[in-house]
């Protein structure tokens, strides 16, 4: 007959600094490993669910990010004639041709300065990326030294205020709006007229990349193949969706370092925790024999003090995840290997972190549970009863 | 039997106890001590002397943009400038688009390219040999030895960002006093191959003739080209390394967070276990009481405990993360940044003391207090 858990629950009670302190003690194990998890989710989410999956992107052949190869502009005319593309509102072809730079923004917190991109686009650019929403003003007029900035970059930098200017290229720019994008790596990005900004950066007659839209997935796919194949063009191309799960190597370095730094903290609590459970199994010895003698076997024992070490865990897991909301949404930025701007993502608690770290914390009771639980089980009851 | 000896008894009565109270502050200080030397090696410490006279000129917009050639001989003519070479960035990959085939390639100019780095050890012989071959290359030791690349192997980079491959043949293996990981080729060959970089060069770097002229030369070359259409920003070297770390996040708050979190969490170990040491022993410090001891004697006892138990989880935590940063360096690289100094480990020392300090202060003075009569008859 198993030992109902009522009896551990008042145990722990019984002992509440103890309990509270051991508990503390995971909590904050658990609280770090949360942190780098919703760090890593915040940024899977900044290029995974980034680029619509009818956009084709165009790159020249062997670059690997739109910052890197310039094609001729003739190429573009080309890719707008091809079979396969949507029509926009008005009824032309739905395509940009774009350029992108980065430039240097200082930080509004004034932690030194970050490369943000700047990115030109046609007028149908707005069109082909229907997900991004204005939160402020209005979208950049053509053939004005007008942009757009994101949301985080209005909140993270400086001179991001509609109104204020901004010094690149051959002058200023006038930020007219900021735009929601919902998280994707958009949001590190500042938008204007692709006319404007060639001429400013001296890169007339070409583009960084063209973005197509298809009609269909099946056309997308096809539109696709018939860039990269054709020998004339010299032009490479991926769905945007494609491009943008390419880039989510940019976690590497928090991922390890995180994860270092999460299992060194895990193995201090277990040892923690098997000192806490050490502990009660130490003070209950009498108990535990009594136990025994009324006729509780030792695989229920054993259980039960298991099961104890869990609840604890689970305490500390509980008020880890209770520490960690405020923080949730909480946004910051790292570099981007791809494109060497910053890319800015979310902290995100998504439902996935929540579990992996009730499971990381209960592999931490687990582990500190389990040998006081054993020796638990195993004392003689003789003894046990004289101490 | 002096005090010091019912100290470590004492602290050795409930050995399982104890060792898992100084494993637990042990990995934590590992941690702690890790945290400290990533601090001290990017924010505190001093480069070499020669590197603290090394400036790097960029265009003001970003590193991506380009100046004009002829800014070289700008620099060169200022007070106080005594080499400037120029560096472009290739961002090319060896064999194949992995990213442990993706490393630093520099285009610059062999002439004078170890008169800005003079610090860095190669035979004089090999840079001879670079400086005559034009599609020649010399690499720090730590990728030769990645890549096992010989002096006077072929070796090709892809270019991604150039519509152009590297043909090289390593000329020369140089030992930098931290490892770059880099690998510098003549840019005149990519001049020639991709006719818009000519007269273009990425950033320069420049070597100052003394201390003095490294404040001056900055906001000089700045001034210079303040007002042409590719303005400059000039900064030491370490700030545009220290630049390059920003980017990477907010590594500054991201290190102190978890020092935090390390600390409080070694805290409530050491506390919960003085906590469970000192209750199991109200009937002891009454007798001690009995027997004379005075409260603050008895104070210092369970204090000094703590201490003991707290230091060796620390000397053990600070010597395993001392091995790993040995380690760590052979590795070279960004891992060199776990490379533990002798002050690290001494502060670390410092926080496991405070810690068992702090610890024991608010159990023991319970203890101390305790009322005699009231100890004697606690049970167990």
């Amino acid at each position: 007959m198993p030992i109902p858990i009522s009896y551990n629950i008042r145990n722990m009670k019984l002992r509440k600094g103890l309990t509270i302190m051991t508990a503390l003690g995971i909590a904050l194990t658990v609280t770090t490993a949360i942190f780098i998890m919703a760090l890593l989710a915040g940024l899977q989410r900044a290029f995974v669910t980034s680029g619509n999956p009818l956009n084709v992107l165009v790159l020249r052949k062997g670059s690997t990010s739109e910052l890197t190869g310039p094609f001729p502009a003739e190429n573009f005319q080309v890719l707008k004639t091809l079979p396969g593309v949507a029509k926009d509102s008005h009824g032309d072809p739905l395509v940009s041709g774009e350029v992108t730079v980065v430039i240097v923004l200082p930080r509004r917190d004034g932690s030194g300065e970050v490369n943000v991109t700047v990115r030109g686009m046609m007028q149908d650019g707005l069109e082909l990326r229907p997900a991004v929403k204005l939160a402020q003003g209005r979208w950049f007029a053509p053939g004005q030294r007008e942009i757009v900035v994101s949301n985080s970059i209005h909140k993270r930098f400086q001179h991001a205020d509609v109104g204020d200017s901004v010094e690149f290229g051959k002058g200023s720019w006038q930020v007219v709006g900021v735009f929601d994008a919902g998280g994707t790596a958009y949001e590190s990005e500042m938008w204007g007229d692709v006319n404007q900004m060639t001429s400013d950066f001296d890169r007339q007659g070409v583009y960084s990349s063209a973005y197509l839209r298809a009609t269909d997935a099946v056309s997308a796919e096809a539109l696709k193949n018939r860039v990269s194949d054709d020998q004339r063009l010299k032009l490479d191309s991926m769905l945007e969706t494609e491009y943008y799960a390419k880039q989510t190597s940019s976690g590497a370095v928090i991922r390890t370092i995180g994860w270092i730094v999460a299992v060194i903290m895990a193995i201090g609590s277990s040892f923690a925790a098997m000192n806490t459970m050490y502990a009660a199994a130490a003070y209950r010895s009498r108990e535990i024999a009594t136990l025994r003698v009324i006729g509780f076997s030792r695989p229920s024992i054993l259980t039960s003090f298991v099961l104890e070490a869990l609840l604890l865990s689970l305490l500390g897991a509980a008020v880890g995840i209770v520490l960690m909301l405020p923080f949730n949404g909480m946004t910051t930025g790292t570099q981007n290997q791809t494109t060497f701007s910053e890319v800015v993502f979310g902290l995100q608690m998504t439902p996935g972190v929540v579990g992996s770290a009730i499971i990381f914390a209960l592999a931490m009771g687990l582990i500190g549970g389990f040998a006081p639980a054993w020796h638990a089980a195993r004392q003689n009851i003789l003894n046990a009863l004289r101490g | 039997m002096t005090l010091t000896r019912f100290v470590t008894k004492n602290a050795l009565r409930n050995k399982r106890r104890s060792s898992l109270t100084v494993l637990s502050i042990g990995f934590s200080l590992l941690l702690l001590t890790l945290m400290m030397a990533i601090w001290r090696n990017f924010y505190l410490k001093e480069g070499s002397e020669v590197s603290a006279l090394r400036l790097v000129t960029r265009h003001k917009v970003s590193l991506t943009f380009s100046m004009p050639s002829y800014y070289r001989e700008k620099i060169r003519a200022l007070p106080g400038v005594a080499v400037v070479v120029p560096q472009n960035w290739f961002g090319g990959v060896y064999k194949d688009d992995k990213s442990r085939n993706f490393f630093a390639q520099f285009g610059t100019d062999p002439e004078e390219f170890f008169k800005v780095y003079k610090d860095w050890e190669i035979p004089v012989d090999q840079i001879v040999a670079w400086q005559r071959d034009r599609a020649g290359a010399v690499v720090d030791t730590k990728k030769a030895e990645e890549f096992g690349w010989k002096v006077g192997q072929k070796v090709i980079i892809t270019g991604t960002i150039f519509p152009t491959n590297l043909e090289l043949t390593i000329r020369g293996i140089f030992k930098a006093p931290q490892p770059t990981q880099a690998l510098y080729y003549n840019q005149k060959y990519v001049e020639e191959a991709v006719p818009y970089m000519k007269g273009q060069q990425g950033f320069y770097t420049i070597l100052a003739d003394s201390p003095e002229s490294v404040a001056r030369i900055g906001p000089a070359i700045d001034a210079m080209f303040r007002n042409s259409p590719q303005p400059t920003r000039t900064e030491t070297e370490r700030a545009f390394q220290l630049g390059f770390l920003a980017m990477l996040g907010n590594v500054k708050a991201f290190i102190l967070s978890i020092c935090g979190a390390v600390v409080f969490a070694i805290l409530l170990v050491s506390a919960n276990t003085m906590a469970m040491s000192i209750r199991e022993r109200t009937r002891e410090v009454a007798v001690l009481k009995t027997l004379g001891f005075t409260r603050r004697t008895i104070l210092g006892l369970f204090v000094g405990e703590a201490i003991v138990v707290a230091l060796v989880g620390g000397v053990l935590g600070s010597v395993a993360a001392f091995l790993i940063g040995v380690g760590a360096g052979k590795a070279g690289g960004m891992m060199g940044a776990l490379q533990v100094s002798l002050p690290t480990i001494l502060v670390a020392w410092c926080v496991a003391a405070l810690v068992g300090f702090i610890s024991a202060v608010v159990p023991s003075y319970h203890a101390s207090r305790l009322n005699i009569v009231d100890g004697l008859r606690h049970i167990g």
